[in-house]
């Protein structure tokens, strides 16, 4: 622990000496919860640090780019949550016609605001954030080729990043813990598979389009009960195992922009996970700007979330070496609602409630924020979950609706 | 007489009833239109901004932005604007193209989650980064996004000027009414006054510090923009000019958007 914090003071004065090269951010975070745990092993409070510096390096007329961007967290209560990741080793260079990526990187694809269902190149830093917005860095070779009718980008990813999972002490985790040290892969090659994936995106219009393809090791596990997590005794389950099949799945994700009208759409048709199934996400953003004569824009956000999956953990009885998944969002509405305040200390808030349209109850989140001096931000984030049934696999967040603070100081 | 030498005296008179005729409306889009005319052709350029917000109380916050700005024949600007201060939001990036009728498209660019996310060019009369200047006062100026009405011949700070008033196509604007003076050696906006949707006065700009750069172009290096119904001003200090540096289409693209920092 001692050891650890050394490192992140050292980075911090590293950061601190070769300013101009450098930036990022240390975080300082706590988190109480309003309810008892469900599980003897939780707390009702966490505090945590982490810390994100970024070194850039640029020549070449900014056409070749290098990024260093390491980052590590500690965390008071949960040991997997205490981890470091390299989120970004890499080199871009980029010419008239083609750029390329190679190394350790992130890309983003998607529209819509309450899941990100096609973005699969980075695997989800889970443990950073409920909402799958935290990711790993992923080493990649990505080939981008500029033309008039859009642009075809083409990956080649040759290691594959494990999903992190809460530990027992972890909270919000899952009711049945999760087995991070030996998940089972489908390929033989399991971390050193090669995946693939190619996406073609253009702007026409007023429409933004991207059509993309994934060869590979999934992301999203599912996950087995293996005999040997059984008591033999009192039948009851110590761990799950992730599962990584190989999938293919191809996506689509289109926004139109209309005025103060954004349409937004994501699918995906996805197989190797058992049968072969389908995700969608769609709805708008509508904004009123300067409402009231003030400088206040408030948008609405209502977004209609579909699963074809039927092996839910919670919906189906779970046997023994029986894959099942944690996919909660089959038949949910999203309706949210943004407030940007355009004020000096750039205020924002975002409020969005998921209705699970078949009575399995309401999940609502509150992310908030707002600049102190000039390099301080301060901000709230609340989770809460109400009626959830036992047919979900958010049941086993009954208990933890919960408000986390964060002072982030940026460099 | 014959027809022929007739014909130089009915010109001079219809250019005379011409002259006479010229609207308000007409001699205030025919200034705009010189001045527009003075301002091509600058191929490209970019330039470093500070901007210095300060409210009611003396409190001071400081913005810092590069930009870069590609001309494009028959339609408005590129742009791209990338954020250094505040530490927050540094290296995030935004994308424009102003286009001279119907509305423009910007991409924004965040880069902690490596997200480009177009948004819509609605809050045009939204402040940029919290600050007295609205987007559509820092966007590109056409001459289609207004129609105008010359008002007078004045003088303003020893300056021959014109005074002309220009009101918003889009209804999307936060003004009814802008009243300009510019100045008659150079056609550079000396001062702006801003009206908005009730038509009361809302801001004043002031234009000063004026550099020319290529023989031609003029530029104000200091901006003031007043808030005079929350006391709030904004003063923008331009520098670092460089001219036609080669940038292209290229520059101005999404995934050139991804590699601004």
């Amino acid at each position: 622990m001692k050891q650890r914090l050394l490192a992140i003071i050292g980075l911090f004065t590293l950061v601190n000496v070769y300013a101009g090269d450098w930036r990022g951010y240390v975080e300082f975070e706590g988190s109480a919860f309003f309810e008892n745990p469900a599980f003897a092993e939780q707390s009702n409070s966490d505090l945590s640090i982490a810390a994100q510096p970024e070194y850039l390096q640029e020549w070449n007329n900014g056409n070749d780019i290098f990024t260093f961007t390491p980052f590590y967290r500690i965390d008071q209560r949960d040991n997997n949550r205490t981890h470091g990741d390299l989120r970004e080793l890499s080199w871009i260079h980029a010419a008239d016609d083609w750029e390329l990526l190679a190394g350790v990187g992130k890309v983003f694809w998607g529209v819509t605001e309450a899941v990100h269902l096609v973005d699969i190149v980075n695997q989800t830093d889970l443990v950073e954030s409920l909402d799958g917005e935290e990711k790993l860095g992923q080493p990649m070779i990505d080939l981008s080729l500029i033309r008039d009718w859009g642009v075809v980008d083409l990956f080649v990813l040759p290691w594959f990043r494990e999903r992190t999972f809460p530990s027992e002490d972890g909270r919000p985790r899952f009711a049945i813990p999760i087995d991070t040290h030996d998940p089972i892969y489908e390929s033989s090659a399991e971390q050193h598979h090669v995946d693939f994936a190619a996406r073609w995106s253009n702007s026409i219009g007023e429409w933004d389009i991207g059509l993309s393809y994934f060869y590979g090791t999934s992301r999203e596990p599912r996950f087995v009960i293996l005999p040997s997590a059984i008591d033999p005794v009192d039948g009851t389950v110590s761990e799950a195992t992730p599962l990584y099949e190989i999938i293919n799945q191809i996506s689509i994700d289109l926004q139109a922009i209309y005025g103060s009208w954004l349409w937004k759409l994501e699918a995906y048709n996805r197989g190797g996970q058992g049968d072969r199934f389908a995700a969608a996400a769609g709805g708008f953003e509508y904004t009123f700007v300067g409402v009231h004569e003030s400088a206040i824009d408030v948008g609405v956000i209502a977004e209609y979330l579909y699963d074809g999956r039927d092996d839910e953990i919670g919906s189906i009885v779970v046997t023994p070496g029986t894959p099942f998944s944690t996919s909660p969002f089959q038949n949910d509405l999203v309706l949210g609602t943004r407030l940007t305040f355009n004020d000096m200390q750039s205020t924002e808030l975002l409020a969005v409630a998921i209705i699970d349209l078949e009575g399995n109850g309401q999940t609502f989140s509150l992310e908030a924020s707002r600049r102190i001096g000039n390099d301080w931000v301060l901000a709230l984030e609340g989770n809460a979950f109400s009626h959830i049934s036992d047919d979900t696999s958010l049941a086993s967040f009954k208990k933890d609706s919960n408000i986390r603070l964060m002072m982030t100081r940026y460099f | 007489m014959p027809p022929v030498a007739i014909l130089p005296a009915i010109l001079l008179c219809l250019l005379a009833v011409g002259a006479q005729a010229e609207t308000a409306e007409e001699k205030g889009l025919a200034i705009a239109m010189e001045a527009d005319r003075r301002d091509s052709g600058f191929i490209d350029y970019s330039n470093r901004v500070e901007m210095i917000l300060r409210n009611k109380q003396g409190q001071e916050s400081t913005r810092l932005i590069r930009s870069k700005t590609l001309e494009v024949e028959g339609d408005g600007d590129k742009s791209l604007t990338i954020f250094d201060e505040p530490n927050d939001v540094k290296g995030t990036a935004l994308l424009s193209f102003t286009h001279k009728v119907g509305p423009d498209d910007q991409w924004l660019y965040l880069p902690a989650l490596k997200r480009v996310k177009r948004i819509s060019s609605d809050n045009k009369s939204g402040p940029f980064m919290g600050s007295e200047f609205a987007y559509e006062d820092i966007s590109s100026q056409e001459v289609e996004k207004y129609t105008y009405k010359f008002l007078r011949d004045d003088t303003y700070d020893g300056m021959e000027v014109f005074v002309f008033e220009r009101y918003p196509v889009d209804k999307k604007s936060g003004y009814t009414r802008q009243v300009v003076w510019l100045d008659k050696e150079h056609y550079k906006e000396r001062k702006v006054e801003f009206y908005d949707r009730k038509d009361t006065l809302l801001k004043t700009l002031l234009l000063t510090d004026y550099h020319q750069y290529l023989d031609r172009f003029w530029r104000a290096h200091q901006m003031d923009m007043e808030n005079h119904q929350t006391g709030k001003s904004t003063r923008l200090i331009q520098s670092n000019f460089q001219y036609q540096t080669g940038l292209s289409d290229r520059d101005f693209d999404t995934n050139s958007l991804k590699r601004a920092r």
